[in-house]
């Protein structure tokens, strides 16, 4: 009787715990949405700058009177440098994925596992710093330019997008049925013929979950991004030209403004809209996840 | 398949969490990054304030640990004013063995909002309060400038040049002149190096050195700290910036305006005109152990520590005034 009863309050116990945090994890990203939404508005609702300007207009003086508040060379930053960083590290990292779980499972997995692992520890910062110190006079001394540029924060992007686009590609990859790789081979296919036309497009969603998921990655990263791009407000023309990212001008310029000021709250209104692109990832995932290639 | 479903429910949840992370990253990232970033700005003229007359009682002060002066001050804010800051409050600490002074640095923007609000004490600023808060807040604070700090422009060490006159600076910096062959230098192209434009030292090289102009756009490297600054211009050839002198080093040419030197003495003298104050602010009037640290920013013991650091406080920042 005793032990039944003490049973029966673990089990009340340990559901009451996870309950708590499943609350409590709603309740921070709810807060947090909520904060960032009424901040990020404010913009538009209180000092009646218009979305129309913010999106479209290149002029960026938030000080000047009137505030010219206008986003766009930093959208256009953002996207060139993560959709450069994706087309860098889209093929290798799936191309790793593919030969640690088709190729060589045995020692692949053994070795890049490890790799990965290493890769995601490694702080944005150091990845910056590297960039700045490497990278960079390199691309100056290389290809040309000042060597802040589009190119340099792309490469940099690409290595901190690896370990987010591999580990999920492998995993698409090993949650194939064995039976479909062995029903090809049986077919008298060969290995490479099977990777290919059986396992791959059996793996597509996934694939595109992984390549999503490193794009916001790359519009995420703030630190290492903004130390090798050069920060000028410049519509980029060429890989080698330096551009500005939403991420690298709210961490100029958030320290030097005012809490509740508008050029303080036009800062916020980037964070909404880069919270607004994470939304549009995330559906695009779920839509893909609906659509799973085999089942 | 129910098992690959499971999955992507793992990998939703996965994504959400990493949604949030990317907006906390934005955040989170700046924290580190932007705070080295505003230094000084505006305004030569003294006149506007206020209390930060030298208070005498320093000398009761000084070798006499056993005060009654106990409490704690607390201040945030300015990068640029920081290391002398700090060192001044090490120094108080020893002569006021019962104070407690905490400084922090975070920006302008950040000191002004934290005082405003009454999270610290002491909001260090290089700008005015009135360029950065609504009229009404900045109305409650009140101004102690006690410290005044110089700027420089700087070059990349290649470029031969190590004087300009104030009308080639400012040319360089509107995109008139694009070549330092052009002011008696290399024939190397001249890559301008900004801070953002809600810099403090931006602001103080556009009013004391641009004539109120804001240099160009386009094709321009932005830092946001004295520190990727100074890297940026020693390592990019025909690079030219500007600098608080507190940061200045070897690895960079410090460059001469009119032929004078940026020095502290040269400030001080009234020859060299690239200087700002920096803005102690406090809501409404200091007082307690609050007082008696902004009053001992003004002794020339701070005015010793200032000198070392390249910075002008004590009877050196009178002079200015």
């Amino acid at each position: 009787m005793n032990t039944l009863k003490a049973k029966k309050r673990n089990e009340a116990f340990g559901r009451f715990i996870t309950f708590l945090c499943a609350i409590l994890v709603i309740i921070v990203t709810f807060s947090l949405v909520i904060f960032i939404a009424s901040k990020g508005l404010t913009i538009f609702l209180k000092d009646g700058v218009s979305p129309i300007e913010f999106l479209t207009s290149t002029k960026w003086r938030t000080e000047a009177d009137p505030p010219q508040v206008g986003a766009l060379t930093f959208i256009i930053g953002s996207l060139v440098v993560s959709v450069l960083g994706i087309v860098i590290s889209a093929p290798v990292s799936i191309s790793s994925a593919i030969f640690m779980v088709d190729i060589a499972p045995a020692w692949g997995q053994k070795l890049l596992q490890p790799v990965i692992e290493l890769f995601v520890g490694i702080p944005s910062v150091v990845y910056g710093w590297i960039g700045l110190s490497v990278l960079v006079p390199f691309i100056r001394n290389n290809v040309g330019g000042l060597g802040f540029s589009v190119l340099a924060g792309g490469l940099v992007l690409a290595v901190m997008m690896f370990p987010t686009i591999a580990s999920v590609a492998a995993d698409a990859l090993r949650a194939i049925p064995e039976e479909l790789n062995e029903a090809s081979l049986a077919l008298g296919a060969t290995r490479w013929q099977t990777i290919r036309r059986i396992l791959l497009p059996a793996a597509t969603p996934g694939i595109l979950t992984a390549i999503i998921l490193g794009l916001a990655r790359g519009l995420g990263e703030a630190l290492a991004v903004q130390m090798v791009i050069g920060n000028a407000m410049n519509i980029p023309s060429s890989l080698l030209d330096p551009v500005h990212t939403m991420t690298s001008i709210i961490t100029m310029e958030m320290g030097n403004t005012a809490m509740n000021t508008l050029p303080n709250d036009a800062l916020w209104s980037i964070a909404l809209l880069l919270l607004t692109i994470s939304f549009i990832f995330i559906l695009i995932i779920r839509a893909i996840g609906k659509k799973e290639a085999y089942k | 398949m129910k098992n690959s479903r499971k999955k992507w429910s793992t990998l939703l949840v996965a994504v959400m969490l990493m949604a949030a992370l990317v907006v906390l990253s934005a955040c989170s990232g700046g924290e580190g990054t932007a705070t080295p970033s505003n230094d000084t700005s505006t305004t030569n003229d003294a006149s506007t304030t206020s209390d930060s007359d030298t208070s005498a009682d320093d000398s009761a002060d000084d070798g006499a640990p056993a005060d009654d002066l106990s409490g704690t001050v607390t201040a945030s804010g300015s990068t640029a004013m920081q290391p002398l800051v700090e060192a001044a409050a090490a120094k108080f600490m020893e002569l006021h063995p019962n104070v407690t002074v905490t400084v922090q640095g975070g920006g302008s923007g950040t000191g002004l909002t934290q005082v405003s609000e009454g999270a610290v004490d002491i909001g260090n600023s290089d700008v005015f309060a009135e360029e950065k808060l609504d009229a009404d807040k900045a109305k409650e604070l009140v101004d102690h400038q006690v410290i005044a700090q110089g700027f420089t422009a700087i070059a990349n060490k290649d470029v031969g040049v190590d004087n300009l006159t104030k009308q080639q600076l400012k040319d360089i910096f509107l995109g008139k002149i694009t070549n330092w062959k052009d002011v008696g230098g290399k024939d190397q192209a001249i890559v301008v190096v900004n801070r953002p434009t809600s810099s403090g030292t931006r602001a103080t090289f556009v009013k004391v050195a641009f004539d109120g102009e804001e240099p160009i756009e386009g094709n321009t490297l932005t830092e946001d700290s004295n520190g990727t600054v100074l890297k940026t211009v020693a390592e990019t050839p025909g690079a030219i910036s500007y600098l608080g002198l507190a940061y200045l080093d070897d690895s960079v040419a410090a460059l001469k305006l009119d032929g004078v030197e940026p020095t502290v003495d040269n400030i001080v003298a009234g020859t060299y005109p690239i200087w700002s104050w920096g803005h102690m602010y406090t809501k409404g009037e200091p007082t307690g152990a609050v007082k008696a640290f902004l009053d001992f920013m003004a002794t020339d013991d701070v005015a010793e520590i200032a000198r070392s650091k390249n910075y002008i406080a004590g009877s050196d920042a009178e002079k200015l005034k």
